[in-house]
């Protein structure tokens, strides 16, 4: 858990006068190259980068692209590089950055403009690659009759590997990402590790190795581990690579 | 212009628009669902304690059935909601929980044996059944008889949200992700279709299609605080009442969810009062034991959060820069059982407050939290008066919620609702072919009209300073506490606003996305919708659930035992017009009563007496729970057949 250093804002005579700096460039304005963009904000107590880029917005540039939903870091809209590093704006307080942020649109994703990134696109993509249902044996269950028991820690070693919020920092973060368009990445081995480890899912070893088996799934992540260093949930993400790899290496 | 055709048109991604797609498809229709944001993005991710169904297998849930869900449902709506659609929803949340679980939600199980527990404020051992082990569990939530809300740790939201998703992409539904619904397309009231935005490119484009759901949530962010996402702005419901012939019920009544986290608003789950925790003053004391010896801290919503704004009114609330606030106190509950069970409260606390929860208080007030109001249906989700329209979920008004809804009740009530509104919506697109029909110039019509909206900005008025002077409104005047004279300003302001939103201007030309547009064309919609909760809120002169007047403090069951419908006929008019629809006493399952916690007195509806009467003679003769239950008030036929059968209970089939 990253504890914040509470600093107390209100001893302070003056507040900060922070600079940001933004990547901005929008695909629809194609004759206008990519710039850096600099807006002056006043800090304000427990001000996170949401209440920072929506007062950018409000007062200096209505024209600003940025993504935010849940503003609770549970949605995973808002991940962008800030400072150099992947991670979910909503929940970024000014008070842990120095006094000039910069910021700029997650890599490997296809660009709105500015900083909104088309992760949802990407995802549903990767799900569908990867087919992140339950893949069960009977087709109907009968709604009326009492649930299938399940084992209570089994549940919760599920809903450990289900707190994915596919964010994309993982992706972002991710060397073989950047370099292979076709990566599953951490997010789409991750959910797959998930669904290994319910026994309800008919899947077997074989049939993951058909969709993850190469390159383009466990076998192209060289170990750098980015993705777990910026994963905003700190899902075991290496440790669930590392597994499935040595599975899939398995399967002949 | 490009034209999509389809069967169903699904307005919002979320777990009712997603389970209503799911519904669709399988009785072997086409739908496509539209979508604000990525469909795992949408607001029903948010949700952390769970969704309540009456289950039993807990020890705490020992005697559960529908029957108590029921009773706990009708006293939280303060007997506003409609007791067929209650009968309906608590037999079908079973059913949900179950084919959820099927699908894979990890729902957290029994654990047989020793159970630790904090109850009222002491810790507690309970024992587990043998029987149950491995069964659903659940936890306790408040206004409730029984531990009914079933959960997954505390992203319960997010768990089911994902495996719903996920099996929306296993069904090949398509997703349109960022395209924004402007406008309802409708002839001779039936409606075939949207006219829809990208909010990506800017362009516009028409879905034609055989029926239409609104599935877009609530309207949170019509208040300055707000538990809501950013995207709860209610463009669904206001693009319902913008056809001038729909109508919204009951849009009055707003909730107040009682701990969000001071200032940004954001939600701690209701499971930390549930699980044990407790909301303590200024001088550390629990005021909630004063206020309801019977409940405390696990009265409705409704009770908490205005005692909550009484104790802070008479001093007893913590001074911050923030403006006053009460603690919310889970420190009694250990660190495992945070770690564990509250940790996205845990992760709350650290990322937004800078404090663990293990061992510091939470600052907490009431926010706006949940819209019982909504696009007033029937029990089969389609609207009174537009053919083809249909709603669900919190967009919805069908109407299970009344004046408040219980805690646990909207996660259940998204995908039940959606469980059973995919049904009459395969229904409906395969009896009434014959009534489907466009016709090009009426396409045209309102291709033409958005267009001229939308180039429309070149006034002096600012959007954003409008939505904001809006917000503030609603949140100063239509909040927790309301008066008439307060309801009147409030009104006369949205209605100035409402006037300046004619004249907005929009300064960026950019092509694309243009959030600058966005708030333009949202501004008057919002405030129509304003408009609609603050004229509501002003007429109707009683206190019933979540709405308190404090001029007229007693519920009035005499003349206000009535649903509020609101329609917007004529777009230059600067009110919605209201009527009001009564409920019938004497088809009531349960007759108006005290509701087991908040204020006892009330006028009573002349016909209270004699319906109670043949309530208790009809208990009296000694009939089987079902029994009873179908010669009070029958509902089964309301439901699709797939979802009528009894519900096994471990232990009721086990004595």
């Amino acid at each position: 858990m990253n504890l914040i250093p509470t600093r107390d804002l209100s001893t302070k005579e003056v507040p900060r006068k922070l600079r940001i700096t933004v990547l901005r460039h929008n695909p629809s304005e194609p004759d206008i190259t990519p710039y850096l963009q600099t807006f002056e904000v006043v800090e304000g107590e427990g001000m996170t980068l949401f209440i920072a880029l929506n007062e950018i917005r409000e007062q200096q540039d209505a024209s600003l692209q940025f993504d935010f939903v849940c503003r609770a870091g549970v949605c995973g809209s808002c991940a962008m590089i800030i400072n150099g590093k992947p991670a979910l704006a909503c929940r970024t307080l000014t008070r842990d950055l120095p006094d000039h942020i910069q910021l700029a649109p997650l890599p490997g994703f296809e660009l709105i403009g500015d900083l909104s990134v088309n992760t949802g696109k990407w995802m549903r993509h990767m799900a569908e690659r990867v087919q992140t249902w339950l893949h069960r044996a009977e087709q109907t269950v009968s709604l009326d009759a009492l649930e299938e028991r399940q084992d209570p820690d089994l549940a919760e070693k599920i809903y450990e590997l289900e707190r994915c919020i596919e964010c994309g920092c993982c992706v972002a973060a991710c060397g073989t990402a950047q370099m292979r368009p076709d990566f599953v990445g951490a997010v789409g081995i991750l959910q797959l590790a998930r669904f290994k480890l319910d026994p309800r899912d008919t899947r077997e070893d074989a049939d993951y190795y058909q969709v993850i088996g190469d390159e383009s799934g466990v076998f192209g992540c060289m170990t750098l581990l980015g993705c777990e260093d910026v994963c905003p949930k700190e899902l075991p993400l290496a440790q669930q690579i590392a597994y499935m790899r040595r599975q899939m290496a398995l399967v002949k | 212009m490009e034209i999509v055709h389809t069967d169903a048109l699904i307005i919002g991604g979320g777990l009712a628009g997603l389970r209503t797609a799911i519904g669709v498809r399988r009785r072997g229709f086409d739908a496509i669902v539209l979508s604000l944001v990525p469909a795992k993005r949408s607001h029903s991710a948010t949700a952390q304690g769970g969704m309540q169904a009456s289950l039993g297998n807990s020890v705490k849930g020992q005697g559960d059935n529908e029957d108590v869900h029921f009773l706990d449902t009708v006293r939280g709506s303060d007997w506003g909601a409609d007791q067929e659609v209650v009968r309906m929803f608590v037999h079908t949340a079973p059913k949900a929980v179950r084919e959820l679980a099927a699908w894979g939600v990890p729902w957290n199980r029994v654990r047989a044996g020793d159970r630790h527990s904090v109850v009222d404020g002491k810790s507690v051992t309970l024992k587990e059944a043998e029987g149950a082990h491995g069964l659903i569990d659940a936890r306790n939530f408040g206004g409730t008889a029984k531990w009914r809300t079933c959960y997954v740790s505390d992203g319960t939201g997010h768990s089911l949200l994902y495996t719903m998703s996920n099996q929306a992409i296993a069904e090949q539904i398509p997703v349109h992700e960022r395209m924004e619904a402007l406008s309802l397309i409708h002839e001779d009231g039936r409606c075939c279709g949207a006219v829809v935005r990208n909010l990506a490119t800017g362009q516009l484009l028409v879905y034609i299609a055989k029926a239409v759901a609104i599935a877009t949530g609530g309207c949170g962010r019509l208040y300055r605080t707000t538990t809501n996402a950013v995207i709860n702005e209610g463009m669904g419901a206001a693009m319902a009442l913008e056809t001038g012939i729909a109508s919204l019920g009951n849009m009055e009544a707003v909730q107040f969810h009682p701990t969000a986290i001071v200032p940004s608003g954001i939600l701690v789950t209701e499971g930390c009062r549930g699980d044990g925790g407790l909301l303590l003053d200024v001088d550390g004391n629990r005021f909630m034991a004063e206020y309801e010896p019977e409940k405390k801290e696990l009265a409705s919503r409704d009770v908490v959060s205005r005692w909550m704004e009484h104790h802070i009114r008479s001093g007893k609330g913590v001074k911050s820069r923030f403006g006053d606030h009460l603690w919310l106190d889970i420190r009694l509950l250990g660190k495992e059982h945070i770690t564990t069970r509250l940790r996205e409260v845990n992760e709350i606390c650290h990322y937004f407050l800078g404090i663990d929860p293990v061992e510091k208080l939470i600052p907490v007030r009431p926010a706006q939290h949940y819209s019982m109001g909504g696009v007033r249906t029937n029990y089969t989700g389609q609207s009174l008066q537009l053919r083809g329209l249909f709603a669900v979920g919190e967009a919805a008004c069908w109407d299970m919620h009344g004046f408040n809804r219980l805690g646990g009740n909207s996660l259940a009530e998204t995908v039940v609702g959606g469980m059973i509104v995919g049904e009459y919506m395969a229904e409906f697109m395969e009896s009434s072919s014959w009534d489907f029909r466009f016709s090009a110039g009426v396409v045209q019509q309102a291709v033409t009209a958005q267009q001229k909206l939308l180039s429309s900005f070149t006034g002096p008025e600012n959007p954003v300073r409008i939505i904001e002077e809006m917000r503030s409104i609603m949140s100063e005047k239509v909040g927790i506490y309301r008066t008439g004279a307060e309801l009147r300003e409030a009104v006369t302001q949205l209605q100035s606003l409402l006037q300046r939103a004619k004249h907005i201007g929009v300064k960026s030309g950019a092509r694309g996305a243009n959030p600058e547009l966005v708030s333009a064309y949202r501004a008057g919609r919002m405030l129509k919708l304003a408009l609609c909760i603050a004229q509501g809120a002003l007429q109707r002169e009683e206190s019933r659930g979540a709405h308190f007047r404090a001029d007229f403090p007693l519920r009035n069951d005499r003349d206000w035992l009535c649903r509020t419908l609101a329609t917007w006929e004529d777009p230059e008019q600067m009110a919605p017009t209201l009527r009001y629809e009564p409920l019938d006493v004497m088809r009531m399952e349960l007759p108006p009563g005290w509701r087991g916690y908040g204020a006892k007195e009330r006028i009573e509806h002349p016909y209270t007496a004699q319906r109670q009467a043949e309530v208790e003679a009809a208990r009296n003769q000694g009939k089987s729970r079902y029994e009873l239950q179908r010669e009070l008030m029958p509902f089964e036929h309301l439901l699709p057949e797939s979802l009528r059968g009894r519900n096994a209970r471990f232990q009721e089939d086990s004595v």
